[in-house]
């Protein structure tokens, strides 16, 4: 069994701590304009709908319960929501805060204040998003929580918390974001102890029995990221510029000494438009990735630098019926040092990794019906996710849902294509109250 | 009559006379389409700015009653545009969201939904305005006014107390209606009614203003119930802490108070 290391249990300690203090300036009576306090109880269970020879059938079997407090003081808005959950699928129930395991899942513990007139600072744990993908990401560096998103979560758990200093500064010419994480928040990846996935290592698919070997970077203020964005409206059109250095947010790395997965050193340069055209809307963004610890190319236990491309356009095709088409590109660069250097056994990628994407939404029953399918299809790596969801309302507190995670793909070791025996499908209900 | 009256008097009196009747007379003259602007003006851009709490009920054919409780900011803009921000806090499940809206008379307007779980501004595809706002039974177009422009504008009926204007829409593809009946009220130019016709002139949705009020001197709207005849659906809407010119700053309508409630949406 994984004993977590020291340091996690402190952080463990220290958010506990952190919890406790903010819950009580949340409820301490004072001048507050605002008191709002609300939640849900969300009951799901997901099943495979194949047979993984390295995990149980059962993929999610979870009671949830959420507790969101907002504060609203005459010089500060304090928040806490944190969930209660019991996953009897579950493949870790130690407390961990950093990988969402454990009966506390704690999403938000902030405190926002306006210590100038044009700056806004919000410190703690908090859920940090930006970008135009739908459901695909270049700029924004903030974790992801893969688990969650592949067992059937609701779809805002693809988002991962994280700890840290977040300034925004609002100036005539722009606006400016800088969010500070003292310690590298990595994305909640899938390392096998719920969902297999294909091990480079071993040269073939593993699960809970294999499960994925990684060195950390847990030391708080020497392994730190930092993003910043640049952000404007011209005319209706918002246009931004992005940058961010700290590290790849999954452990694409190789480390020959100790043999395990590790975190290499990441910068990111981008920008984004984002606008109406026509009858819809349309969004561009792009990134460049400078892995710079393998600037050459020809390190093959680093991943080469890419240049990443997203274009997008949403429209209503008729009333209360809309769709959206992405088309994602991420480009290696150095390719021919990368086909030289990469060892006989590893499965070789492409150049280019094409992606496309395509949102349904259907709504019916004024609106207390949803039909959405979301598709991931990847013509280059011969592979596709796709997640549809029925959800129904019939009282404004009660959700019904049903819905599933399908993977599908030629090879072993792609994106998707590793996750073939994961899919599965979920129904649930959620009390909000 | 008084013998000593001057000359003068009685070119007063005649001064007097003739002021009356010319309003009286001014009052029949107008034409379809000033009461129509005058309708819409007193509608949605009443003040320079305005906030109301809100609250639907929405009654659907099957018993269900449903509930949204929003706060609503608006600022008029010049050449009528408008930002609105709506601040929603029932039902829980969309408690703290809100809803940005920059309207663009003249073209589409440009909206944004924050959602405070994901911390995401999240843009709103520019769609059919006829579709059902907040699942109740006012439409996107209702609450945030429908253009003068896209229809043509006949004065069916003028009383003293009431005028009558047949609606036609100039592309009657783009709607659900064959034409729409409003009464506006000739004192306050507040519409009181209207009834929709389906394109085989069956009347299948009634929106009318049950209880008007005076505030700041401004005839204001303070319930108003949407009729859905077919589905028999009902949504009543309540307004209450209205007030107007509270000099609210254009920064509101920006992606800062999404992440951060402005003080006018708490109070």
């Amino acid at each position: 069994m994984w004993i977590p290391p020291k340091i996690c249990r402190v952080r463990c300690a220290l958010w506990i701590l952190v919890g406790a203090l903010v819950f009580i300036l949340v409820l301490t009576p004072g001048e507050a304009l605002s008191l709002n306090v609300h939640g849900f109880v969300d009951l799901r269970s997901g099943m495979r709908l194949q047979d993984d020879p390295s995990q149980r059938d059962a993929i999610l079997n979870e009671a949830r319960a959420q507790i969101d407090v907002t504060h609203y003081g005459p010089v500060a808005l304090w928040k806490l929501r944190a969930d209660a959950v019991w996953d009897e699928a579950a493949g870790e129930y130690e407390q961990d805060f950093e990988r969402g395991y454990g009966i506390l899942d704690l999403r938000e513990a902030n405190v926002l204040v306006t210590p100038l007139d044009f700056m806004d600072v919000k410190i703690g744990r908090q859920i940090l998003t930006w970008g135009t993908g739908d459901l695909l990401f270049i700029n924004d560096m903030f974790p992801k929580d893969w688990q969650s998103f592949f067992s059937g979560r609701d779809e805002e758990y693809l988002k991962a918390p994280s700890d840290a200093v977040f300034a925004s500064m609002f100036f005539s010419w722009a606006n400016v974001d800088v969010a500070y994480m003292p310690g590298f928040e990595h994305d909640r990846y899938i390392s096998g102890e719920r969902i297999s996935y294909y091990n480079p290592m071993l040269g073939r698919r593993a699960g809970a029995d294999d499960p994925l070997q990684v060195e950390q970077r847990r030391s708080w203020f020497a392994e730190d990221e930092v993003s910043v964005r640049l952000s404007r409206n011209i005319g209706s059109y918002e246009v931004a510029a992005y940058a961010y250095v700290g590290y790849w947010k999954n452990p694409v790395g190789f480390d020959v000494g100790s043999g395990r997965q590790t975190f290499p050193r990441l910068r990111t340069y981008g920008a984004s438009v984002r606008g109406n055209a026509g009858p819809g809307l349309f969004h561009v963004e792009v990134g460049y990735y400078d892995s710079f610890e393998d600037r050459a190319g020809d390190d093959p236990l680093v991943p080469n630098s890419e240049c990443r491309v997203l274009l997008g356009y949403e429209q209503e095709l008729r009333r209360n019926l809309s769709a959206a088409l992405q088309y994602y590109l991420e480009y290696m660069q150095d390719f021919s040092a990368y086909e030289r250097s990469l060892p006989a056994t590893q499965p070789q990628r492409d150049q280019d990794r094409h992606v496309l994407t395509l949102r349904l939404t259907q709504l019916a029953m004024n609106q207390n019906l949803t039909l959405s399918l979301f598709t991931y299809w990847s013509p280059s790596d011969a592979d596709a996710y796709l997640r549809p969801l029925v959800e129904y309302k019939p009282t404004d507190e009660l959700k019904l849902f049903v819905g599933a995670n399908i993977f599908s793909g030629r090879d072993e070791h792609t994106f998707f294509g590793q996750f073939e025996d994961n899919t599965n499908v979920y129904a649930g209900v959620r009390y909000s109250y | 009559m008084n013998l000593n009256n001057t000359p003068g008097q009685y070119l007063l009196v005649a001064f007097i006379m003739l002021i009356v009747s010319t309003a009286a007379h001014a009052k029949t003259e107008l034409s379809a389409d000033e009461i129509v602007e005058r309708a819409n003006q007193i509608s949605y851009y009443a003040g320079e700015d305005g906030r109301a709490d809100v609250h639907m009920q929405i009654k659907s054919g099957d018993g269900v009653t449903r509930e949204r409780k929003f706060t609503l900011l608006r600022k008029n803009e010049g050449e009528g545009k408008q930002k609105f921000y709506a601040y929603f806090r029932a039902p829980a499940d969309v408690n703290q969201m809100a809803y940005l809206v920059w309207k663009n008379p003249d073209g589409d307007d440009d909206r944004w939904l924050w959602l405070p779980a994901l911390n995401l501004k999240k843009r709103i595809a520019p769609g059919d305005k006829r579709t059902s706002f907040v699942g109740s039974d006012f439409l996107y177009e209702d609450v945030s006014g429908r253009s003068p422009a896209l229809d043509e504008h006949v004065l069916v009926e003028s009383t003293d107390s009431t005028y009558v204007i047949k609606n036609t829409p100039k592309d009657p593809a783009a709607v659900e209606f064959s034409r729409y009946i409003v009464y506006i009220d000739a004192e306050t130019f507040l519409p009181t009614k209207a009834q929709y016709y389906d394109h085989s002139d069956n009347l299948y949705r009634r929106v009318s203003a049950v209880t008007i009020e005076t505030i700041q001197g401004i005839p204001t709207v303070m319930e108003s119930k949407a009729e859905d005849l077919q589905r028999e659906s009902v949504t009543t809407n309540t307004f209450s802490n209205v007030e107007y010119n509270i000099g609210l700053n254009s920064r509101i309508f920006t992606e800062r108070f999404l992440r951060r409630p402005p003080r006018e949406v708490m109070k």
